[in-house]
């Protein structure tokens, strides 16, 4: 019985890697005051690149590089449309997302059907001995620790350092950081390459380690959870991390409930996932001064440096 | 004398004129036979959409240049079915396939405006004079592998990733659930439905979920190879589907039911080019090579092997069928009685699970 | 260097203008494209741009295609400039779709005038009531309607799914998750013969045309015209916050509800467990495109159906992969989006107008 917990609770921490990459890139970036929701086609293109990358180079270490960079690349895209350009930020980030599956979808043709093994465990020696817990928390690959050290690091960087706080003031209020002398723009384009790193990454994640392939469209819809995630974080690290486990959870659970035998119809279980979320959204949304303490005001709003 | 001259002069005329006309039509016969696809997915899914499509590279190779092959990949279903699907006939599209069931009623409209245009439709059941549906009888693939899991499983916990609760992937349960309990009455069937064709990550949480409750060996009726790796991580076994998926786990898989559309889409282009083609209900088993089996994994012993095969000769040369009777449901009644035999109608809107399958079907 | 300087005023001709900039720039970014993927350039482009269009049946289809892009934008575009986030259109498209066309099931034997208009207040009503609950979470418990409204998408196609293969099942259609064909008199009627083309695009132009008094000829229009621009100013002009989040989110689900109705009722003619290729996420994009303004969408919406039906056409007449459809969408979507800047800023090389010579 502890073993079927054990497996499930492993298999959920799986399953919330990549939301926990793509979230916490895309959280840095609307701190910053920029809303990019091509989160999904940078995942894919991420996916892709790292999947022929390290395929193609045999090096696992190379592939992950090259899913940062590829949505690193992307993102600049993005980057240099709304914050040069300044143009419409939601609707650049969709025509990213339609640019990115298609790009992805063309350059992966001739890696459909090539398998490439997983990426290797790496467990913590003595801390993975102990019973349950080891096993648990200390037996992952590179990427998964990557994940959870990531929001650490994000979170430490936000709040107790410089950067920190010059990426909370231009996000909350731009002008004044502006006529402070801080250079706005370059800010909102270091964090916006690094929400398109996290989410290549993510997608990297996919394609290297929970499903090792490449298919089009292998994300399936994971890039809005990542995004809506953010949103249910409030935009904080901690918080994002228990929303993508908890969504993580539920997802595994509905089809544990299933192989159970559960007398649900499945496709009512499938909505678990979304139903929760929308609740515990809701009971931590009534704490509407947090809410305003915590949203970026200038978020989605383009900037016009007045020189 | 004048009026001789111009009557062969006519003649003449005429006979040139006839020569014309025969050349013409003769160089217009060396115009290729356009055939076109409307796919439901992408052809690189590596499962249903591209075993269709290499039917479709199948008739280019057999037929050459006498063929020209056109193919749309992803159709939604909805509105976009219909444009696509008139859109081949209109382009002079003399022999179009839809491989979804979903496509159904787009291509009975479009066939009505459209009668010189020759239709195939896969996995349907309205036919007229030029809309013919075809179909493999995967269930009878599904009966052999049914049978060589009753013979492996050691835990008795068979773990089963689907798709859609539609009456095919219920069939296949249902098969193999049946030849399962025949050698092995103390086995039983988990299903999880993923509500996807194919969505890597949610069927290896699927197998995943399954393998820890329990399953030694787990099969699909899903598209991706995911299931089947998850299954060579956790040292468990499996059986692919619609292609085979022994690249992507070659310890765990089993054998694979391949879906293998060259021989009928090349015969049905040629009856389409020399005008033998007629409007058919196609369902055709393991005996036309439409269901198609991968190799046997070194580890599957020698006694599973010839069971298998037991099977699959039974079931081509009549003497077994995958749903012969005594047949009970879940809640342990007879359907079917002593050597009575489900017939094709109710097979085709299969909606019951029998005894040995875990979970309710939806309503 | 080169620098972009912000205008005085929004320049008209770049209004009219950078459209075709963007359409001459993806035509030029097409064409490497094409030539770097080896498929024959000439061709490629008659096939994404002419060959929609060059048909009678062609210009109905972009009508069909266009039809509930054009509603929900309008809808959605009005609620964006209220700073609803209304992120759901497309779940509330497919309640609507179940709502009137459980009505049609539910009349499958009546032949009355009343069918048709009946599905569609079911059609708007369903639409509504899904947006209500994103509207109530937010106006009582301040939960983002982002996430609300996005989550209930899924839960919405999930619900289809379950109702198409049990409840509203087609009795006669061994199981299959189909519902009954729809009735003669539960069908949208037809606009132009011989084509699919259906009174909806009609209704569609309507919605944008009466969008487009809302916003410039009513105090409401006034408001969300201030609102979208500066909230604080907008809270003075005496319109409630939660009436005008209520009426986004009625507004954008009640159209995207009737929208989805008139794609079962009309090109469809049943339910489906699929009956969108994503309207209501495609919406938001024409919405954006259109600069927020009903007139705009409908122009951004049109151009995006035909990027839809190019994309088949290339597919059909050169073997091109679905996924170049993708890219030059993406990057057609780019350019026009980029070419906006133009209206607002000039770009000046050297040094700016207002240093001394």
């Amino acid at each position: 019985m502890s073993d079927t917990v054990l497996l499930t609770l492993l298999t959920v921490i799986t399953a919330a890697t990549p939301l926990v990459y793509a979230a916490i890139g895309e959280l840095v970036v609307e701190r910053s005051g920029v809303l990019n929701l091509g989160v999904e086609g940078m995942m894919l293109v991420g996916a892709v690149s790292g999947f022929a990358t390290s395929y193609g180079t045999g090096s696992v270490a190379l592939g992950i590089i090259a899913g940062c960079l590829a949505g690193a690349a992307m993102a600049l895209i993005f980057a240099f449309l709304t914050l040069t350009l300044q143009s419409s930020q939601v609707a650049t980030g969709l025509a990213l997302t339609i640019f990115g599956i298609g790009m992805s979808a063309l350059a992966g043709q001739s890696l459909v059907g090539v398998a490439l093994g997983a990426l290797p465990k790496l467990p913590i020696p003595y801390l993975s001995d102990i019973p349950f817990l080891g096993r648990l928390l200390f037996t992952h690959d590179a990427l998964v620790y990557g994940s959870i050290g990531l929001v650490a690091i994000v979170s430490w960087f936000l709040a107790r350092t410089r950067g920190g706080l010059l990426l909370r003031a231009v996000g909350d209020s731009p002008d004044a950081a502006h006529a402070l002398g801080y250079p706005v723009v370059l800010v909102r384009y270091v964090a916006t390459l690094f929400g398109g790193g996290c989410a290549g990454l993510a997608g990297a994640y996919l394609s290297m380690a929970y499903t090792p392939m490449w298919v089009e469209n292998m994300s399936a819809g994971r890039g809005w959870i990542a995004l809506a995630l953010v949103v249910f974080a409030v935009w904080q690290p901690g918080r994002l991390l228990l929303g993508a486990y908890l969504f993580g959870a539920i997802s595994i659970l509905q089809l544990h409930g299933q192989a159970l035998g559960l007398a649900v119809p499945s496709q009512l279980m499938s909505m678990l996932p979304y139903l929760v979320t929308i609740f515990v959204l809701v009971l931590i949304s009534r704490d509407t001064g947090r809410i305003r303490r915590n949203a970026p005001a200038s978020i989605g709003k383009p900037f016009h440096p007045t020189t | 004398m004048q009026y001789r001259s111009f009557t062969r002069k006519l003649l003449a005329l005429g006979a040139g004129a006839a020569l014309a006309i025969g050349a013409l039509s003769a160089g217009a016969q060396d115009e290729p036979f356009k055939v076109g696809f409307v796919y439901v997915g992408p052809v690189g899914d590596h499962g249903w959409t591209y075993r269709h499509d290499v039917g479709r590279q199948a008739i280019e190779e057999a037929l050459g240049d006498a063929v020209e092959s056109t193919f749309v990949e992803s159709v939604p279903e909805g509105a976009d079915a219909e444009r696509v699907i008139r859109k081949l006939a209109s382009e002079g599209h003399g022999l179009i396939f839809t491989t979804s069931f979903g496509f159904m009623n787009p291509t009975v409209k479009v066939a009505r405006e459209f009668p010189d245009v020759k239709f195939e439709h896969a996995t349907g059941y309205k036919q007229s004079d030029n809309v013919s549906t075809y179909s493999a009888r995967f269930y009878e693939g599904r009966a052999v592998i049914g049978t060589m899991a009753g013979m492996m499983t050691e835990k008795n916990v068979i773990g089963y990733i689907a798709s859609f609760p539609i009456p095919e992937v219920v069939r296949g349960i249902n098969a193999f659930t049946i030849a399962m309990r025949k050698v092995n009455p103390e086995a039983e069937v988990k299903v999880v439905w993923v509500n996807s064709w194919y969505d890597p990550g949610k069927e290896a949480d699927a197998a995943r979920a399954l393998i820890d409750q329990g399953a030694d060996i787990i099969t699909q009726h899903t598209d991706s190879p995911a299931p089947l790796q998850v299954a060579e991580e956790r040292g468990v076994v499996g059986f692919g589907q619609a292609s085979d998926m022994s690249a992507f786990a070659p310890k765990a898989q089993l054998t694979s039911i391949i879906d293998d559309w060259d021989a009928y889409y090349v015969e049905r282009a040629r009856a389409a080019i020399d005008g033998s083609w007629e409007s058919q209900d196609v369902w055709k088993g393991i005996d036309s090579g439409m269901v198609a089996f991968a190799g046997y994994n070194d580890s599957v012993p020698a006694d599973v092997q010839a069971a298998a095969e037991l099977v699959k000769e039974g079931i081509v040369g009549g003497t077994m069928h995958p749903f012969q009777g005594p047949i009970l449901n879940q809640a342990g009644e007879q359907v079917v009685g002593e050597n009575e035999v489900i017939d094709d109608e109710v097979l085709l809107g299969m909606n019951f699970y029998v005894e040995g399958v875990q979970g309710e079907l939806p309503k | 260097m080169i620098r972009l300087e912000r205008r005085a005023a929004p320049s008209r001709i770049m209004g009219w203008m950078a459209p075709l900039l963007a359409l001459l720039a993806t035509l030029i970014a097409g064409v490497l494209m094409f030539a770097l993927l080896g498929v024959p350039v000439l061709e490629a482009l008659q096939a994404f741009f002419i060959d929609p269009l060059s048909s009678h049946y062609g210009l109905a289809e972009l009508g069909v295609k266009a039809a509930p892009l054009i509603m929900i934008g309008v809808a959605l575009s009005i609620g964006f400039r209220a700073q609803v986030w209304n992120i759901g259109a497309e779940g509330q498209l497919i309640v609507g779709a179940i709502a009137g066309g459980s009505v049609a099931l539910l009349f499958h034997e009546v032949d009355a005038w009343f069918v048709l208009p009946l599905m569609a207040l079911g059609g708007i009503l369903g639409g509504m009531a899904w947006a209500a609950v994103p509207a109530l979470l937010r106006t009582r418990f301040n939960a983002n309607e982002i996430l609300t409204s996005l989550m209930l998408t899924y839960v919405a196609a999930l619900l289809l799914s379950y109702l198409v293969s049990g409840p509203l099942r087609d009795p006669d259609g061994f199981n299959f998750p189909e519902s009954r064909l729809f009735h003669d008199a539960a069908l949208l009627p037809r606009w132009l013969s011989g084509t699919r083309l259906h009174v909806g695009f009609l209704i569609a132009l309507a919605i944008a045309v009466a969008g487009w008094v809302l916003l410039t000829r009513t105090l409401l229009g006034f408001a969300l015209q201030v609102n979208g621009a500066a909230p604080r100013a907008g809270a003075q002009t005496g319109f409630n916050q939660h009436r005008l989040i209520w009426f986004a989110l009625m507004l954008g689900g009640g159209v995207a509800g009737l929208a989805g109705l008139f794609e079962v009722a009309g090109p469809i003619g049943q339910l489906l467990p699929s009956i969108s290729p994503g309207y209501g996420f495609t919406a938001i994009i024409v919405a954006f495109l259109g600069r927020l303004h009903p007139i705009g969408v409908v122009f951004a919406a049109l151009i995006m159906a035909l990027s839809y039906l190019g994309g088949e056409s290339a597919q059909i007449s050169l073997n091109l992969p679905l996924a170049v459809t993708g890219v030059f969408q993406g990057l057609l979507l780019f350019f026009l989006l980029a070419a906006d800047v133009l209206i607002g800023f000039r770009v000046v090389i050297g040094r700016t107008s207002l240093e001394p010579q």
